[in-house]
């Protein structure tokens, strides 16, 4: 980043600047474009409404002692309050659409606004998931091609739609895995499940919540699954491994097909977290790899906005072995079109049972389905391909000055750093990652996966430009040399150009306010 | 493609850049027998208006709830959402953000979640509300797993009065774990059977309110008999508009409250995405399942939000979590603050009258038919009624006739015997119209 642009302007702090004396506080709390917010709480809303309603004809007096008496708490604002009140805190927010999001493990890719309007369309937002199914054929039809695809590009013969999320999608594959060793009488002898020690958190929690303990497998120099471990700790106690791949390290677990092999040998079934899909989607098929079991967050590799923690979905794509097991609901498609089986007991007595109320998550099987249409499977095969080239763009590019994790061969879709080249500087990785902020881009993941010690997890995602990437690896050449030469404060004391400064967490945990309540004295009820 | 920005000349110069002959290079860990070459068998690369084209004629063979008089409840509400609503939903820095992880550039996303959690709190009466759920029935399920850890007992009592899908969720997974339940017999007023249920092995109770027939109840009595037992009440609701009507869970004793959010704020969506309510005592916070926003202070002094009490969760606690979620109901959450700050307590109360005055008409109207028995006695938005046919096939016959009657209550539990029973539900967006149509239609189908 040059210290001045193509107008002449300044474009940053000169790097000598001492850059906590940047902010001088202002009179009021606003600064600039950043307006001090309120809590709607601490508004003078109460008693008013932004909504015109008719005048209701009945008081709930046939209710009688039921009817609510005490106050609510629950403060209206009249419309242009509301939409000034949420606009001022979306300011205070970095999203995908100001620069790039570079979390690994988390896919924060382009989100199209196209499948935001396609999910819109009253036949698909406003029905209700207990209509007669032959009002409701257009959406049993989406769910059934989003199926298609995901089938046809996992090689896979069957999946779950229904879970919410990766961690429920998680929880359909462990539990298929669960009832396919109750069906051969196994289950009570097989009570373990294998993870890597670089494993989402997600998994070791999934495999717990459903009653299995948790062993953990070792991993080697190279950053993979010692296949030498695995196969030691499998036995006929074993329920099921849960391998990432592409791991949570950014790599490609080269060993998988010796990994399944080992794991069918010895009656386990191979659960695949397939939170990294985004790397291979189009090249390789996690059937061709001996995958029994794998969740696609629809958030990530298809898409669907994160929304600030969600909604998200995950589907679960399952092999012949595990398909009989898959929870309700499901869509057939036959001769007089298609139907919902709703009760697993009608049509598959082994169903492990259901896990959510309905469907599942309708409005993100369209945004799905409206991305994998656009691409088509060679635009997804493209994503995998982008996706991997710019990180291992960023890798290249960033190897002299910071300490990758694995520097040998390439990575997939994530570059991996460690902190071992901040090492007598005083600085940290969330220094680091606090003072990314100040120049405008959000830090990559931090302190994960757990087994690289400071870990720097880099997911530039396809849908980032070589001009965006090229200025995210300036600024993270520019911080790494700043770091290298001693200029402490800027990272010790970062954030400094942010909405807020450095929040105090261990504070927030000792002792939890996690709700506004009014100030004492004051006649506004709020319990 | 159009979502992708790199041009052939610049792959080639990042390959360069990366000391790579072709992309091939960089995916040389892969086992050579999973290579695929060439394309999947799919359709190729399609336009934003052939994929509009597509998806608005499957959208199209699907009766929208507000192109037909339509009375469906059961878990899923049709109301009017403000076009606000939507709109700031939308916005980039909402829409585009993840988990607020780092909280200096997530103030945003942390300070709604945070007025979300205290309307949440306020609403269902109780001290403390968590950042949503997936739904209100894996609230409920976590809830029953909440019980079970809180009071170290294994078994969880359900009325016959909650949503049998609500019901079969929780079993799916609770069982799993070993946690026994014991579901009730359903009935219209199925709490009365509750007390008698408990003993001393009881980890908690669920009970609905209003239940999945519709029926409002005064659940004190049971909070007063599951707290001598030393057991928890959950109490579910899956109409949270009811709360600006009805007492509020926590007023009648609840130390857990799993609720469905969907009814404010978002669409019917055919199921999902909704939004999972989870409230408690706040003696029972730190074995709350989900995201919990807290207030604390930065480096200046000034307030600012986290998200904290992170200890429960999986990505720290991994094994030893108190649950395994990690992605909750963000935007849905948004939605749902920004249509309840619009609402205020004015509004809601206003609106929950007027679903009120809607189903009252509702059911005046279908009990003056001849064969038609109103079951509920005193109810929300929501009734059932008993019919001398099936319901399912009445509800079928409706259908081609352009009136969705409401959801038969065989099509949640086919087991229970009560194949002439349909649950209706009105709500503020229902017309005394939809109501004369449906009325008139009813009486014809009875009668033929």
């Amino acid at each position: 980043m040059s210290s001045m642009n193509s107008v002449g302007r300044p474009t940053a702090p000169s790097p000598h600047q001492p850059t906590h004396d940047y902010k001088h506080p202002t009179l009021t709390g606003g600064r600039g474009l950043l307006q001090d917010e309120h809590l709607i709480f601490e508004s003078d809303g109460w008693g008013k409404t932004g909504v015109d309603l008719p005048e209701p004809k009945t008081d709930g007096s046939d209710l009688g002692d039921l009817v609510r008496k005490d106050p609510i708490g629950l403060p209206g604002l009249s419309e242009p309050e509301t939409m000034r009140h949420y606009v001022r805190l979306s300011q205070k927010n970095h999203a995908i659409d100001l620069a790039i999001y570079p979390l690994g493990s988390c896919t924060m890719k382009h989100n199209p606004r196209l499948n935001e309007k396609m999910a819109r369309l009253p036949g698909f937002s406003d029905i209700h998931p207990l209509q007669p199914v032959s009002t409701v054929q257009g959406a049993l039809e989406l769910m059934d091609q989003l199926a298609h695809w995901l089938k046809t590009l996992t090689g896979m013969p069957a999946v779950a739609l229904s879970p919410k999320a990766g961690a429920h999608g998680e929880l359909c594959g462990l539990m298929a895995i669960r009832a396919a060793h109750e069906a051969k009488g196994e289950h009570e002898q097989r009570r373990k499940v294998l993870v890597p020690t670089s494993a989402h958190g997600t998994n070791p929690a999934t495999a717990a919540f459903v009653g299995y303990s948790v062993v953990e497998v070792a991993q080697t120099d190279d950053g993979r699954v010692d296949v030498a471990d695995l196969a030691a700790k499998l036995g006929p106690d074993v329920a099921a491994i849960m391998v990432t791949n592409p791991n949570t390290c950014g790599l490609f677990e080269r060993d998988i097909l010796e990994i399944s092999r080992l794991t069918h040998a010895a009656g386990a079934y191979f659960y695949c977290d397939g939170a990294n899909f985004n790397a291979i989607v189009g090249r390789v098929r996690p059937g061709d790899l001996g995958v029994d079991a794998m969740h696609i967050n629809l958030h990530k590799t298809f898409s669907t906005p994160h929304g600030g923690g969600g909604p998200g979905a995950g589907p679960v794509v399952l092999s012949e072995a595990l398909a009989p097991f898959a929870p309700a609901p499901w869509v057939v498609h036959d001769a007089n079109g298609y139907r919902l089986v709703e009760r697993e007991e009608d049509e598959a007595a082994q169903a492990f049972g259901r896990l959510c109320a309905f469907q599942g998550q309708m409005g993100m099987y369209v945004r799905a389905l409206s991305y994998m249409m656009s691409h088509g499977s060679d635009g997804l095969r493209q994503v995998a391909e982008d996706a991997v080239l710019n990180a291992n763009y960023i890798k290249a590019r960033l190897s002299d000055l910071m300490s990758p994790a694995f520097p040998d061969g390439p990575c997939m879709h994530e570059a991996l750093f460690d902190d071992e080249w901040l090492k007598g500087t005083e600085i940290t990785t969330l220094d680091f990652a606090k003072a990314m902020i100040d120049e405008g881009f959000h830090p990559m993941t931090m302190y994960f996966p757990l087994v690289v010690h400071g870990a720097m997890l880099i997911e530039p995602t396809e849908t980032e430009s070589k001009q965006e990437l090229d200025r995210f690896i300036e600024a993270m050449r520019l911080l790494a040399q700043a770091a290298k030469a001693g200029d402490v404060d800027r990272f010790k004391g970062a954030p400094f150009h942010a909405p807020l400064r450095r929040l105090d967490e261990t504070r927030a945990a000792r002792s939890p306010v996690l709700r506004w309540t009014a100030p004492e004295g004051s006649n506004i009820a709020a319990e | 493609m159009r979502y992708l920005p790199l041009t052939p000349d610049d792959r080639a110069a990042m390959l360069t850049a990366i000391g790579a002959k072709s992309i091939d290079d960089l995916f040389v860990d892969v086992p050579e027998a999973a290579r695929r070459e060439g394309f999947v068998d799919l359709p190729r690369v399609a336009g934003e208006l052939e994929v509009e084209r597509a998806l608005s004629a499957m959208a199209g063979k699907n009766a929208a709830a507000g192109s037909v008089p339509f009375f469906c409840g059961a878990g899923a509400y049709k109301h009017h959402v403000p076009a606000t609503v939507d709109h700031v939903i939308q916005r980039s820095e909402f829409l585009t953000s993840y988990t607020p992880y780092q909280p200096e550039i997530a103030q945003g996303t942390l300070q709604y979640l945070y007025e979300f959690q205290t309307q949440v709190a306020n609403l269902t009466g109780m001290p403390v509300a968590n950042a949503s759920l997936y739904d209100g029935s894996t609230a409920m399920a976590e809830g029953v797993l909440m019980a079970t850890r809180v009071t170290r007992r294994n078994k969880a009592v359900i009325s016959g009065g909650v949503h049998p899908h609500y019901v079969r969720a929780t079993e799916t997974v609770v069982h799993a774990v070993g946690v026994e339940t014991e579901a009730l017999a359903a009935a219209v007023d199925a709490e009365a059977a509750v007390i008698d249920a408990i003993d001393k092995d009881t980890a908690c109770v669920v009970v609905q309110t209003p239940n999945v027939f519709g029926t409002a109840t005064d659940v004190t009595k049971i909070a007063e008999a599951a707290h001598a037992a030393g057991a928890l009440l959950i109490v579910v609701v899956t109409e949270a508009v009811s709360m600006g009507l009805l007492k509020s869970p926590g007023e009648m004793g609840a130390d857990i409250v799993a609720a469905e959010g969907q009814s404010i704020g978002n669409a019917l969506n055919f199921g999902g995405p909704y939004v999972g309510l989870f409230a408690c005592r706040e003696k029972l916070i730190r074995q709350m399942p989900g995201r919990l926003t807290g207030e604390t202070v930065d480096a200046d002094g000034e307030r600012g939000f986290v998200l904290t009490l992170s200890t429960r969760e999986q990505h720290i606690r991994r094994d030893k979590a108190t649950s395994n979620i990690c992605t909750n109901s963000g935007l849905c959450t948004l939605a749902f603050t920004i249509h309840m700050s619009l609402l205020g307590e004015t509004g809601l109360r206003k609106l929950a009258l007027l679903n009120h005055e809607k189903a009252l008409a509702t059911r005046d109207a279908l009990a003056a038919i001849p064969g038609v028995e109103v079951l509920t006695p005193r109810f929300f938005n929501e009734f059932a009624i008993k019919l001398p046919k099936n319901a399912a096939e009445v509800v079928d016959t409706l259908a081609a006739h352009h009136v969705l009657a409401g959801v038969p209550y065989s099509r949640l539990a086919p087991e229970a015997g009560m194949d002439d029973v349909l649950l209706v539900a009105a709500t503020e967006t229902t017309l005394d119209h939809d109501i004369k149509f449906l009325a008139g239609a009813l009486r014809k189908v009875l009668a033929a």
